[in-house]
């Protein structure tokens, strides 16, 4: 059945069974107004839904009965016993029509003309109409209370006709009593649709919840019994207990468990609706669905979502008219998404519509003194945005029916924080606006890695861990030391390192025990991945998150704990809580540079810092670093004018940072080794400093020199080591990659390219170069936003992809635009951090007309200027 | 006048306390816990008590109580308190009788009580042999968040 139409019977059926129990009251109380308008509301909730679900006949009839509960909740009407029981009779019908409705999932045959003209006489006139019979045995209350009147007969009653104020339109109650057809009268439909679904108070699941876990723990304490006693007779009942228990565990656990997708279901209808009432082309996308989340959590959202969906609708987009002047496509997009991150579940609201007037906001803010207008200058564009959750606070123009009654964002903050969640919002003004929900797994389950550190154990939700990797000692994945820093080298990648005892403030285990090598889980929070070292590592365990106590909430390190299937207790981390506190535990320099971060925190690069060339401070993200050595002096030997050394069986040619052969007059020095196409190239340096965690600010200069900008690291003026270029310059006659150069010199002047990156550092960085040439640049942060350009109509004369992208990739974004379209001839370029072979190969089958590596300006231009060819650097 | 109430004693450091027996949900002997890491000193660790997780709250370092010496862990008795529909734990050294105490033993004033005590303190009860002194288990919950 239709998801819509079984909750809508569901939730009538079960009104209408207090209503059973409420109607006896009324025929005692006809008066009381209480009780009508209860039925009122009740007669009124099913009309509105009839509308939705197209059901016309329950609707008429509900709408008949509700104008006359509307006169007599407003005493235009005196509930005469008359009158209401003609409203039992409407009453009835709704019911048969239901439970047809849930036996037949159709509306039922049937003619109401007869009760719905009475029903209609009674609200124009406000006249009794006859007095009605009980028309049938169901109403024992009416024949008691017309106990002075004659037993009822099938026959019509001739007093009736001849009643005062009865009008030629009345009809006989038999009449009305006729229009039932005989199948309507069964309830079988309505009993097995109520056994469908029921509705169980939470408190009661948390209770069974709390059983189940006693019985695991008895079940356990048993277990061990009978493994030191050896009765055999024991042995098959206790496994089958065993096995039970867990089901029975699973499956209590599961009741509290919901896909956010029920919560959506209503709003393709919904906005469907909004389109049409707002004169608006309105295309809603929903991602996600699947998502599990609490069925109390849930309930809590559905508000709040379907608030900022109907704002999104109404204020968000603009009208078709104003979209197409704009250059946008006439069909405004509003998107729904969520997943689990780090232990959280994220929702995001999305919307491509004007965006917030962060103008506007201004004003009203300073209108209602939230802020002194001295002050507005100065605020960012972000904390402005950040008005719109203040109560009252709506920057509508006009209030229309669906929204803008300043009853708005300020209730779903309050009601999102209220579960322990955060909202936050990005807009860029004539781009959209994005909600972003972030909900903690206070009541969910999840599936969590235990470890041990310290000598404790611990609970890591599964969802952030990237990798285990056991490391140091014998192991192939070496743990360096840099400036007291922990760095792990893991295949061609380096990873910032914490000791997660030494994180928590807990003993770290004797230094003998670490040299044996430790466990590192790689985790992800948001775009950071990085390494947490553990003693042990257990197993995973599907576990139930229970909130921490009110006094331990502060403690950020933790989301909730959780008992074990052994009936220990562990603590459960929050990733993001152990970042932040990451972050706070570093220098004060950093600690500034933190708080700056704060403010605008969309990306963060993981930056190698280092000295080079007399002291100067520079960075290099150290996603382009395979490596780093220390270089011994001696091994160094000359060749051809050039420094190079004996490194994994090949010749290794070294640099200075000026791009000329290093010279080490003694002892070793550190060394970042680069690799492009399987060859390998050393920069030696000065001194390594450290590894940071930066958002870049980068002032991009106008000429290339070996470095991209200049930017503020650390508290210190830090140059970004432009790699390609270096790399070109200090070894480019070594390789004889020059070939690139001849593509120079073509005009670039006015082509149109898009970049789609998910890193904001990316596209910020490559933005100003492709400007430098006289390209027109546009930029989209997805490949859905990507392609929604091309929905739209946007054509470009070349892409710029990047091939790891969250939700959808390079590779599918690719093969997307090669299916067909107007995108599918588009010269497509991916952008890689470190192509092997392999990758490229891929990348060709895919669709991808070349690659060219981050970060490496000349190849990039020289790529884009190739009109044919395709250019394969780094 | 208050009614003679019922009070749950209890050792610590040799000094008697009591709280009143309707916030007492169970008394257990010594429990495993599981510590809890950067959280206030006065938390000894969370345990689980049939399915429920329970807050520990060292009692000792609660009133900072300086002790001779340390107590053996595994000798620490637990006073389960309910409070907001949250259960924590008191670690206390030993468990002593339920009293009912009359009125006419209490003595309101505490300020004759050392200077951490008086804020968690309701009042003190005159025993025949010693004062016990009534907390006000809210204000021992009441701790300072840390971080």
């Amino acid at each position: 059945m239709d998801d819509l139409l079984s909750e809508f019977l569901t939730e009538c059926l079960e009104s209408m069974t207090v209503l059973d129990g409420e109607l006896v009251r009324l025929e005692q109380h006809p008066d009381d107004p209480e009780l009508i308008a209860g039925i009122f509301r009740l007669v009124h909730t099913i009309k509105g839904t009839c509308g939705f679900l197209d059901l016309a006949r329950l609707e008429a009839v509900a709408h008949a009965a509700e104008n006359v509960l509307g006169k007599l909740r407003d005493g235009e009407m005196a509930a005469s016993r008359a009158v209401v029981s003609v409203v039992l009779e409407a009453l009835d019908r709704i019911k048969e029509i239901l439970d047809g409705l849930a036996s037949t999932q159709a509306e039922p045959e049937g003619d109401d003309t007869a009760l719905i003209t009475a029903l209609d006489t009674i609200a124009a006139t406000g006249a009794r109409p006859a007095e009605p019979r009980p028309s049938a045995a169901d109403l024992p209350v009416v024949v008691q209370a017309e106990a002075t009147e004659p037993p009822p007969s099938a026959e019509p009653q001739p007093a009736a006709r001849s009643e005062p104020s009865a009008v030629a339109a009345v009809v006989e109650p038999d009449a009305i009593a006729a229009e039932r057809s005989p199948e309507m009268r069964s309830g079988a439909g309505a009993e097995s649709l109520a056994a469908q679904t029921l509705r169980v108070p939470v408190d009661l699941l948390e209770q069974l919840m709390t059983l189940v876990g006693e019985l695991v723990l008895t079940r356990n304490q048993l277990l061990q019994t009978v493994r030191h006693g050896s009765d055999p007779a024991l042995q098959s009942p206790l496994q089958r207990l065993d096995q039970l228990t867990g089901e029975l565990q699973e499956g209590v656990m599961k009741t509290r468990m919901q896909a956010i997708g029920t919560a959506w279901s209503k709003l393709p209808r919904l906005v469907r609706d909004l389109a049409i009432e707002v004169d608006k082309e309105i295309e809603l996308t929903m991602h996600g669905a699947e998502t599990e989340l609490d069925r109390q959590v849930l309930e809590m959202i559905k508000d709040p979502l379907t608030h900022m969906v109907r704002n999104a609708a109404d204020h968000g987009l603009e009208s078709p008219d104003e979209r197409s002047r704009l250059g946008k496509a006439r069909k405004g997009t509003i998107g729904l998404r969520a997943c689990h991150e780090g232990g959280h579940i994220i929702i995001e609201i999305s919307d491509d519509g004007r965006g917030l007037d962060t103008d506007r906001i201004a004003a009203k803010a300073v209108a209602r003194g939230l802020v002194a207008e001295a002050d507005i200058a100065g605020m960012a564009e972000r904390d402005l945005q950040q008005f719109i959750f203040h109560p009252g606070f709506s920057t509508a123009e006009t209030v229309t029916a669906v929204s803008g009654r300043g009853v708005g964002m300020d209730v779903v903050r309050t009601n999102i924080e209220k579960i322990g969640g955060s909202i936050e919002i990005r807009s860029t003004k004539g781009k959209g606006s994005t909600f972003t929900i972030k909900i903690p797994l206070t009541l969910a389950i999840v599936s969590a890695l235990i470890l041990e550190a310290g000598g404790e154990r611990f609970a890591l939700p599964q969802l952030g861990v990237v990798e285990l990797v056991r490391a140091g000692g014998r192991s192939e994945h070496r743990i360096e030391t840099m400036d007291g820093m922990r760095v792990l080298r893991l295949r061609d990648r380096l990873l910032p390192l914490a000791s997660l005892a030494t994180t928590l403030g807990l003993a770290a285990p004797a230094t003998g025990q670490r040299d044996a090598g430790s466990y590192v889980v790689v985790v992800r929070v948001g775009p950071r991945v990085f390494g947490l070292e553990v003693d042990r590592l257990f197993d995973t365990e599907e576990i139930v998150v229970k909130p921490v106590a009110p006094i331990l909430r502060s403690v950020s390190a933790f989301s909730g704990n959780t008992i074990l299937g052994d009936g220990s207790v562990v603590m459960i981390l929050d990733l993001n809580g152990l970042a932040s506190m990451l972050d706070a535990g570093r220098g004060e320099a950093d600690r500034r540079q933190t708080m700056d971060e704060r403010v605008q925190k969309d990306e963060r690069v993981s930056l190698l810092l280092f000295k080079a060339g007399g002291g100067q401070q520079m960075a290099v993200p150290l996603a382009l670093v395979t490596r780093l050595e220390q270089i011994e002096a001696a091994t160094i030997e000359p060749a051809g004018g050039r420094s190079v050394i004996q490194y994994r069986g090949s010749l290794m040619p070294l640099a200075d940072i000026d791009g000329r052969p290093a010279r080490v007059e003694a002892g070793q020095r550190p060394t970042l080794v680069f690799t492009d196409c399987g060859r390998n190239m050393g920069l030696v340096v000065e001194e390594i400093v450290d590894v940071v965690e930066a958002d870049i600010t980068l002032e991009l200069r106008g000429t290339g020199g070996n470095d991209l900008g200049t930017a503020i690291i650390a508290g210190r003026p830090t140059q970004l080591l432009d790699v390609a270029f270096f790399v070109n310059r200090a070894f480019g006659g070594w390789f004889a990659a020059e070939e690139t150069e001849a593509f120079r010199g073509n005009d670039n002047r006015g082509r149109h390219v898009l970049i789609v990156d998910d890193s904001r550092f990316v596209r910020t960085m490559l933005q100003p170069i492709l400007e430098a040439e006289g390209m027109r640049v546009t930029t989209a942060d997805s490949a859905d936003r990507a392609l929604r350009m091309r929905d739209e109509g946007q054509a470009f004369d070349l892409i710029i992809s990047d091939i790891e992208m969250p939700g959808m990739d390079g590779f599918a974004f690719v093969e997307n635009c090669r299916t067909g379209g107007p995108w599918q001839r588009t010269r497509i370029i991916a952008l890689t951090s470190h192509a092997t072979p392999s990758d490229v190969e891929r990348g060709r089958l895919a669709g991808f007309d070349g690659h060219v590596g981050k970060l490496d300006r000349e190849a990039l231009i020289a790529t884009l200027t190739a009109n044919h060819a395709t250019a394969e650097v780094l | 006048m208050r009614e003679p109430r019922q009070l749950v004693s209890m050792v610590v450091a040799e000094q008697q306390f009591g709280v009143r027996i309707d916030a007492v949900r169970d008394i257990l002997g010594f429990q495993h816990l599981a510590k809890v890491p950067l959280a206030a000193a006065e938390i000894a660790g969370v345990l689980n008590l049939r399915g429920r997780i329970v807050t520990a709250i060292d009692l000792g370092r609660r009133l900072t109580i300086e002790r001779a010496g340390t107590l053996p862990a595994d000798q620490a008795m637990n006073i389960v308190v309910d409070h907001r529909g949250e259960l924590y734990s008191l670690l206390v050294d030993r468990v002593g009788d339920v009293l009912t105490l009359g009125e006419e033993r209490f003595e309101a004033d505490t300020s004759s009580l050392p200077a951490p005590w008086r804020s968690l303190a309701h009042g003190i009860f005159r025993l025949d042999e010693a004062l016990l002194v009534e907390l006000d288990i809210e204000r021992v919950l009441a701790l300072q968040p840390v971080g």
